[in-house]
């Protein structure tokens, strides 16, 4: 036997199982017509689930490029103070963003895809579940229990046919999405401990930037103490001369120091 | 004669072009026991757009029943294989 009738033998086998043999057949078509709603509220609640799921990823993807971008900013400021050390670290922290970024892409582009699958699937259903309900209500009408059978067998066939595709298709995407949700959470994780240096965290700050702040500290203070000096052999008033001595070391000490903490870490 | 494809919808298809269907069919069965993966992807896509192209596709709002159905586009060897057994993947 082939494949193809293999596995409709199956569905036919679970459509079967699944027709409620009411005492009036009648009632039968009621009770799926009850389950047909429910699936489509499933499927429609599944279209917003993948579509959630994709916008989660579509955000970290942007967080991935903004640090990205900053991280080449970071380099080209380093290799223009003359740090290709830094510069290199910087780079390298970028490639490693990457990977993690096509990643993300791939992800997206596998979440369109189920929601576009799943929106067609509860367009098809909806537009089967109306059908049903006008035959449902034309075989009330006419037909009395006992010659009700035979119609409700077929219009029921055909219905839970397709209640079982659309059920595969709504778990297949829940599993995909299941999937994906844990990856997503994996790489919130490591945004929330820093380890891709989120350059967006105000308070914090990465390591690379500290210590380019500290070079354009220190060299703010070098200017100035230059500037200074070359106003003081002109003749300057000595109140200038006194905070020229007493502040830019003090900025100079807490400049370098996180870079101490760099050279220990 | 009805065929669903799995996630997609039902065609209508005529008879004439079961043979060659059956034939793209019987590869992918042999490749589902075998499990050979590489081959049973390729004749999956091959099977269903022999569906595709032979076939009208039904109106949606439909209630005919498939004389056959076949797996999803991007199912795998081993979805293929829980279709298959009793349990498998059709809920309800």
């Amino acid at each position: 036997m082939t494949l193809m009738k293999r596995i409709s033998l199956i569905f036919r086998a679970k459509a079967d199982k699944a027709l409620d043999r009411a005492e009036d057949p009648r009632e039968t078509l009621d009770y799926s017509y009850k389950r047909q709603l429910e699936l489509l509220t499933k499927v429609r609640r599944g279209v917003a689930d993948v579509a959630t799921s994709r916008k989660r990823v579509e955000l970290q993807a942007a967080q991935l490029q903004q640090q990205s971008d900053k991280l080449t900013e970071q380099a080209q400021k380093a290799l223009s103070m003359g740090r290709e050390d830094l510069a290199r670290e910087a780079l390298t922290r970028k490639s490693a963003l990457t990977g993690q970024m096509s990643d993300l892409k791939a992800q997206q582009a596998q979440l369109q895809g189920e929601e576009e699958k799943l929106t067609l699937a509860s367009q098809r259903l909806q537009a089967k579940v109306e059908s049903f309900r006008t035959q449902k209500e034309t075989i009330k009408a006419k037909y009395t229990a006992a010659e009700a059978q035979t119609r409700i067998n077929e219009a029921f066939s055909g219905i839970s046919e397709e209640m079982g595709d659309v059920g595969m298709a709504v778990q297949r995407a829940e599993d995909k999405t299941a999937q994906m949700q844990a990856r997503a959470g994996a790489i919130d994780e490591l945004i929330a401990s820093g380890a891709l240096d989120d350059a967006s965290s105000l308070n914090r700050g990465d390591d690379i930037s500290r210590e380019l702040e500290a070079m354009s500290s220190q060299s703010d203070v070098e200017a100035e103490l230059a500037a200074l000096k070359a106003g003081t052999s002109g003749g300057s008033a000595p109140q200038a001369l006194e905070q020229a001595d007493s502040t830019p070391p003090a900025q100079v000490e807490a400049a370098e120091e996180p870079r101490k903490e760099e050279g220990q870490a | 004669m009805i065929v669903r494809i799995l996630g997609e919808g039902q065609w209508e298809v005529s008879d004439d072009r079961l043979p060659a269907l059956n034939e793209l069919d019987s590869t992918v069965e042999a490749a589902v026991e075998q499990g050979d993966r590489e081959t049973f992807s390729q004749a999956l896509d091959a099977l269903l757009n022999a569906v595709r192209e032979a076939g009208t596709p039904l109106p949606d709002e439909s209630l005919e029943d498939s004389d056959l159905i076949l797996p999803p586009s991007d199912a795998t060897l081993e979805e293929v294989r829980e279709l298959l057994s009793d349990e498998g993947l059709i809920p309800g």
